[in-house]
């Protein structure tokens, strides 16, 4: 009786638990075999890294010499008797305190013409679209390059309109501002995640405010811009970052001249790194460079908390 | 009244002429390189005379090579880290879209994170890395980082995969389980399926951001015989004098081509991934 009992029933009971522990450890296994690429990738592409450039940053490595630790000394220099540093920091700073802004502002000025449009708002879109695809390029440096030369044909159009031209990119005054009108210029992929926004806020907002008497401008500071302020947000966190690590236009169009008014800190970074094989010193050049990035990125979200808007679970807003 | 009557067609006019004032410099390109240098100075768009010796003459602007070698060169790079990509960065957003595991949170917030990590902070100690691999001078710092789902955007295609395959309904996956399907079949049979449109997004941007990686092109390949397109250039523009101009717009020009076309035919993923994931383009 007790042996048919035990012979009966445990036998189920074994299966189910075996196929239950099965799914329960088959799942982790299968979890990290599925995400082993990207862990190993972070491990020994990210994280390894990161930490090999710290230790790099105190030691005067070069890729011939053997390694030697001298302390904060390559962070003294940088910080007391280096004036490529001082005027590389104020280079970068100046681009992106002038293209961030101006490119969400034109991104987000173009995004409401356009979210009114009914008719031919594609072919808008796909115009306003096109400079940001193709707009990285070293293809469209070099036609930057030609355009605002001497010979250039902005000097002829300006001529038009009795302005007198000059070589913009030669110039020490106006070299920079060429490469922040490249970076404007392509606000448009900004643009289209700006329209997708406006889309998204509900119409009776606008038609309730109005029937309260409010303007258009009241409507854009109480509806538009906090409706869209999340989208607005994250723009300018990317794109603070991206202005941060420009390279490539700054290294085409004017490699860094004239009068290193345009010699960025990436361009810097690259020349200590790989021109003068000085990794150590550039190590220390790049974690300068993380901690700028970390230290605007903590500002604009400390700034979020007085102009983000997040909506609630019940669909209107509520100021957080 | 009457001036809100007007109001579209005021929009329409400032938008043709904004739209007009955007594409200008590229529709002038088209042009210029098609001009003798004396006329590029003209901001006309069409040339008197058709100069197609640009092209051709460009082409083989570089002693020992021609522009055949460079495009070979970039494509094959290209397809390379396209497919080992999309292999790498599909399982693992499978890996974290479906399935639990200990520590899961953890490494998606880490992988969140990593998402706003600057490159260029990393490119010394990669670059020191890859050096005593002995691959300076080789594809292999472009393919290995993407078969790890990193290198250029690769945490982006992962999260934006991620978002994709949690949209699609969880009963799939139960239902292949009941069938005896393993993990690594519903990955292949039931998700990839119906994954397609966003793996074609990831598939732009990775042709895209590999295509215009300067920066990455610049510090690898040291050979003139295994430069890419974008070196290639860098080389032109450095070497010649402002009189072949019409040479270099041409091949600038062609080099811009690839990414035009993508955006031509396949224009409807790019706006869905733009506009769901903030991708930039």
């Amino acid at each position: 009786m007790n042996s048919s009992t035990a012979a009966i029933t445990p036998a189920p009971a074994k299966t189910k638990r075996k196929s239950s522990f099965l799914s329960r450890w088959d799942a982790p296994i299968a979890g990290y075999l599925f995400i082993s690429p990207w862990l190993i990738g972070f491990l020994a592409l990210t994280a390894y890294p990161l930490f090999l450039s710290l230790y790099y940053s105190f030691t005067n490595y070069t890729l011939m010499q053997p390694i030697e630790w001298i302390g904060t000394r390559n962070y003294e220099k940088i910080f007391t008797a280096d004036p490529k540093f001082i005027s590389s920091v104020k280079v970068t700073f100046t681009y992106v305190l002038a293209s961030v802004p101006l490119k969400l502002i034109a991104a987000l000025l173009v995004a409401m013409i356009l979210a009114k449009a009914v008719r031919g708002i594609s072919a808008y879109r796909t115009a306003i679209y096109f400079p940001s695809l193709i707009g990285g390029s070293i293809g469209v440096s070099l036609l930057w390059r030609n355009i605002f030369g001497v010979d250039g044909i902005f000097n002829n159009i300006i001529g038009v309109f009795g302005f007198e031209g000059k070589g913009w990119i030669t110039s020490p005054d106006s070299a920079l501002s060429t490469l922040v009108l490249l970076t404007v210029w392509q606000f448009g992929s900004t643009m289209v995640i700006f329209l997708a926004g406006l889309k998204q806020i509900p119409s009776d907002l606008y038609e309730a405010s109005s029937v309260d008497g409010a303007n258009k401008v009241v409507q854009f500071f109480r509806i538009t811009l906090p409706m869209l302020s999340p989208i607005l947000y994250f723009n300018l966190i990317m794109a603070v970052i991206g202005a941060f690590q420009m390279f490539t236009s700054a290294f085409v169009i004017t490699n860094g001249g004239p009068m290193n008014t345009t010699y960025v800190y990436a361009m810097y970074l690259y020349e200590r790194a790989f021109s003068r094989y000085e990794l150590g010193y550039a190590s220390a050049l790049a974690w300068i460079m993380l901690l700028m990035i970390i230290a605007a990125t903590i500002l604009i979200s400390i700034s979020s908390k007085y102009w983000v808007f997040y909506e609630s679970d019940t669909g209107r807003g509520k100021r957080k | 009244m009457t001036l809100k009557r007007w109001n579209p067609v005021i929009r329409h006019i400032f938008m043709i002429l904004f739209s007009f004032i955007m594409v200008y410099p590229v529709l002038w390109w088209i042009g210029a390189s098609l001009k003798d240098s004396t006329e590029l100075g003209s901001p006309g768009i069409f040339p008197k005379v058709l100069k197609w010796s640009n092209f051709t003459n460009g082409w083989n602007a570089i002693p020992g090579h021609t522009f055949t070698d460079f495009y070979l060169n970039t494509f094959g790079l290209e397809i390379a880290v396209i497919i080992v990509t999309l292999i790498s960065c599909t399982l693992v957003a499978f890996g974290f879209a479906r399935l639990d595991f200990p520590l899961k949170n953890f490494w998606f917030s880490i992988l969140m994170l990593t998402l706003m990590m600057p490159a260029q902070v990393l490119i010394i100690p990669q670059y020191a890395l890859f050096h005593q691999l002995g691959w300076v001078n080789t594809y292999l710092p472009f393919i290995v980082p993407h078969t790890l789902a990193s290198g250029a955007g690769g945490t982006f295609f992962v999260f934006l995969l991620i978002q994709f395959i949690r949209g699609l309904p969880k009963e799939l996956d139960e239902a292949a389980k009941i069938d005896g399907c393993s993990w690594f079949g519903i990955y292949w049979r039931v998700v990839i399926p119906l994954t397609l449109p966003a793996v074609v997004t990831v598939m732009i941007f990775c042709f895209l951001w590999n295509w215009d990686d300067f920066l990455g092109h610049l510090l690898y390949i040291n050979t003139v015989d295994k430069y890419t397109v974008g070196l290639a250039l860098r080389m032109i523009n450095d070497s010649q004098s402002a009189a072949e101009w019409g040479q270099l717009l041409a091949m600038s020009l062609v080099s811009v081509l690839p990414a035009t076309l993508i955006f031509m035919f396949l224009q409807k993923y790019f706006v869905e991934g733009i506009a769901t994931s903030g991708i930039k383009g």
